[in-house]
């Protein structure tokens, strides 16, 4: 587990079920020789099961079924570079990285439905942001779940990042403005903000979240500079209400999709940038704290479509 | 696409009952808006392919010709197709013969292992057994901490391992710790992980094999897409589990995976979590489940909910108020009181049909609270009788609950809207005007007050 693997190796390794998945079915289905109306269903229907939803998927046929049309496609193997690009060209955004800029600190908030993976995202970023060289503080503000604080302490241990924390049932807000204060007079580059797991349909708790933000953006003129909604691979179209109620309240500036590494498609990334818009900018593959990559369409695709 | 399942069957039922008769066509109509709603509610593809197919040939069958209209047969026939899906209800926990009775509980990261264990023990101790939590879940960080803070809030014994860092180990000495501590369940959380990892699947059937557990419970997150299958057939394939905790069911997910394991392992869902409050675990009513997801609306649990959180007394004493129209202010406060009782608004109306809706964003259990200030800040004259309240009297009240003018007037408004429908409601005939929600509810602004 621990060897080192290039990014793109990575990325394969925590996608080859998806791939292995995503291939046997389709080369079953681009192998059987004829492109007809039952081609197209089958195609449809594997995007189904890999979570991209009916909507987008009947959406990404069309797409196809005009491709074929225009270009008089004959070979079904014609066909598969068509369904690549037509994905490639839902997912492929103009700004899907996160870039930490100079603001002194720039400020990270990390939000998502309970069970998403948020802490264990913050303490492989703050990881990543640290070897890079930069001075990063973590802000506890999960203060309802119990012992969220000591599992955020030992991801700060992990990767070398001081955590800013106050007792359990403490304001959020009030643990975020005091990390505030301390990354301001203290010159770090970066802080990353954990929140409490909290389903996007709990009113109060969004309002909670809400809170949490002004307080950013009043003590930093312009923070929070990345608000991050950490989904989770396994889910399915719920994600896409996930990533509307959030970004309704707080506005999302990325998402996180965590645990690629199963079995789950993650075809949900699809429906969601092409019904929301917003940029998925990093990918969960694994358990290791290095386990955290950029968002590449391309390899993504590639790696959906290896053989 | 945001529709659930419940107004998008609503809406294709409706297209149903416009038809005179029921023919090969207009099923193929409808199971085709059928198959998208399920999909669309993260019913897995195979599951509802096979769905489709029991429903279409009993709708074709001899079950059309009944006394029912196509539209109503129609409905009639998902539904019940959709409770034998989802099976029978299932609340037991197999207890052992020979105490200690062992439970383990699986799952993949993040599905709620540690909550619902703690959720678990607190409704087994509520029943009588004392329960021993064991943190085997050495791998997440702080794992262990979260259940022994858990276990120490509601007063059960957590074993923690006393030293030992290797699960099975742990969980073997969890029998001799129960045997001391005289605990009769031992309830074991485990660390999440893929069912695709051979190692860390291969340490759950060494527990199993080595402890014999009575009970093995999946524990899965009602969001969960597609891959609901998959993960529950290779844990019922690879540890055999014995059944299913559905967690996260307060959200607006529409929980199709509850169907998609059900079809995949055969396992009954006990129980479902719907709440991050400890005793936010309920039992699992098949038959609830599909109405709700139909647009009927889950009664059942509306009333047995009431029923364990209203004070009845306080009920007998409204019952009459209302018959005898001497509903005032001060007993509209009582009211709301009440409904605060029985927890999370959006939680309760999505269980009243029709009410599906409202659910969601316009909610919201504060307004409530301003509603009971507003009528804390007024006198007991004004409480008994509001039509004293003039412009001089609504400002200060305004300004004794920190609301504004507009608010009050709101406020008073809805109460006489509501006097009066309850007059109308404790005429006879009162059920048949419950079957017209849209009427109860006013559009949203009748019988709650926001």
């Amino acid at each position: 587990m621990n060897e080192k693997r290039g990014v793109f190796e990575r990325l394969k390794f925590g996608l080859s079920k998806t791939r292995t998945g995503f291939i046997t079915g389709l080369t079953r289905i681009i192998g059987r020789g004829k492109i007809d109306e039952e081609l197209f269903e089958e195609l449809e229907e594997l995007l189904i099961t890999a979570d991209v939803g009916v909507h987008s998927a009947s959406k990404i046929l069309s797409g196809l079924r005009e491709d074929v049309k225009i270009n008089k496609l004959k070979e079904p193997g014609d066909v598969e570079q068509c369904l690549k690009d037509r994905i490639l060209k839902i997912i492929k955004q103009d700004n899907y990285s996160l870039s930490i800029k100079d603001y002194n600190p720039f400020v990270i908030m990390v939000i998502g439905v309970n069970g998403s993976g948020k802490t264990t995202t913050i303490g492989k970023l703050a990881s990543k942001y640290r070897r890079e060289g930069k001075k990063v503080l973590i802000a506890a503000g999960d203060t309802f779940r119990a012992a969220a604080i000591e599992q955020l302490e030992i991801w700060g241990n992990r990767s070398g990042c001081p955590v800013i924390k106050h007792q359990s049932g403490a304001d959020p807000s009030a643990v975020i403005y005091d990390a505030i204060q301390s990354a301001k007079h203290r010159g770090y580059d970066l802080m990353i903000a954990d929140t409490a797991g909290r389903l996007h349909t709990k009113v109060n708790l969004m309002e909670e979240m809400k809170k949490i933000k002004r307080v950013m953006n009043r003590e930093i003129s312009g923070a929070p500079h990345e608000i991050l909604l950490v989904l989770d691979a396994t889910t399915g179209q719920n994600a896409i209400s996930q990533a509307k109620l959030f970004n309704e309240a707080v506005g999302i500036t990325g998402i996180a999709l965590t645990k690629l590494d199963g079995t789950a498609k993650g075809g949900v990334v699809i429906s969601i940038i092409d019904e929301l818009k917003i940029p998925v900018k990093l990918i969960g593959i694994g358990e290791e704290i290095d386990d955290l990559k950029e968002f590449e369409p391309e390899e993504f695709v590639e790696a959906l479509f290896e053989r | 696409m945001f529709e659930n399942l419940s107004s998008k069957l609503e809406v294709i039922f409706k297209k149903l009952r416009g038809y005179g008769v029921l023919n090969e066509n207009n099923i193929k109509e409808a199971l085709r808006e059928v198959r998208i709603a399920f999909l669309e509610a993260d019913v897995n593809l195979n599951v509802v392919k096979e769905f489709i197919e029991r429903v279409r040939i009993r709708a074709i069958g001899q079950d059309v010709l009944s006394s029912l209209t196509p539209g109503q047969q129609v409905v009639k026939i998902v539904h019940e197709e959709l409770v034998s899906m989802l099976g029978e209800t299932d609340d037991r926990i197999a207890f052992a013969a020979k105490p200690p009775t062992i439970i383990m509980m699986v799952g993949l990261q993040g599905s709620g292992k540690t909550t619902t264990s703690v959720k678990l023990a607190r409704k087994l101790l509520k029943e009588g057994h004392l329960p021993l939590l064991v943190a085997a879940d050495v791998y997440r960080p702080a794992a262990v901490d979260q259940l022994k803070v858990l276990g120490k809030e509601i007063g059960i014994p957590v074993f923690d391992g006393d030293g030992t860092t290797v699960p099975l180990e742990i969980c073997k000495k969890s029998l001799h710790y129960a045997l001391e501590k005289e605990c009769q369940t031992i309830i074991i959380d485990t660390a999440g992980r893929l069912h695709i990892d051979d190692e860390l699947m291969n340490e759950l059937i060494h527990i199993k094999d080595a402890i014999k557990p009575h009970e093995v419970l999946l524990i899965a997150d009602a969001m969960t897409g597609q891959d609901a299958v998959t993960m529950a057939r290779v844990f019922h394939e690879r540890l055999g589990i014995d059944g299913v905790i559905l967690t996260k069911m307060d959200g607006d997910a529409r929980g199709g995976a509850a169907l998609s394991i059900r079809s995949v392992t055969g396992k009954a869902i006990k129980f479902i979590g719907v709440g991050e409050k400890i005793d936010q675990l309920e039992n699992f009513y098949p038959d609830r489940i599909a109405s709700r997801i139909l647009g009927m609306g889950d009664i059942l649990s509306l009333i047995e909910k009431a029923q364990t959180s209203f004070d009845e007394n306080a009920l007998k004493k409204m019952q009459k108020k209302i018959k005898g129209d001497s509903f005032t202010l001060k007993d509209f406060r009582e009211q709301l009181i009440q409904i605060r009782k029985l927890g999370p608004l959006d939680q309760i109306l999505g269980m009243i049909p029709g009410a599906g809706k409202l659910t969601g964003k316009e909610i919201n259990g504060k307004e409530l609270i301003r509603t009971v200030a507003i009528i804390d800040s007024m006198t007991e004259k004004e409480r008994i009788n509001h039509a004293l309240i003039n412009g001089n009297r609504k400002r200060r009240i305004a300004k004794g609950s920190g609301t504004e003018v507009w608010e009050v007037n709101t406020l008073l408004k809805q109460f006489v809207r509501m006097k009066k429908m309850m007059k109308q409601l404790s005429k006879p005939g009162f059920m048949k005007r419950f079957e017209a929600p849209a009427q109860l509810m006013g559009g949203g602004r009748g019988f709650f007050p926001f």
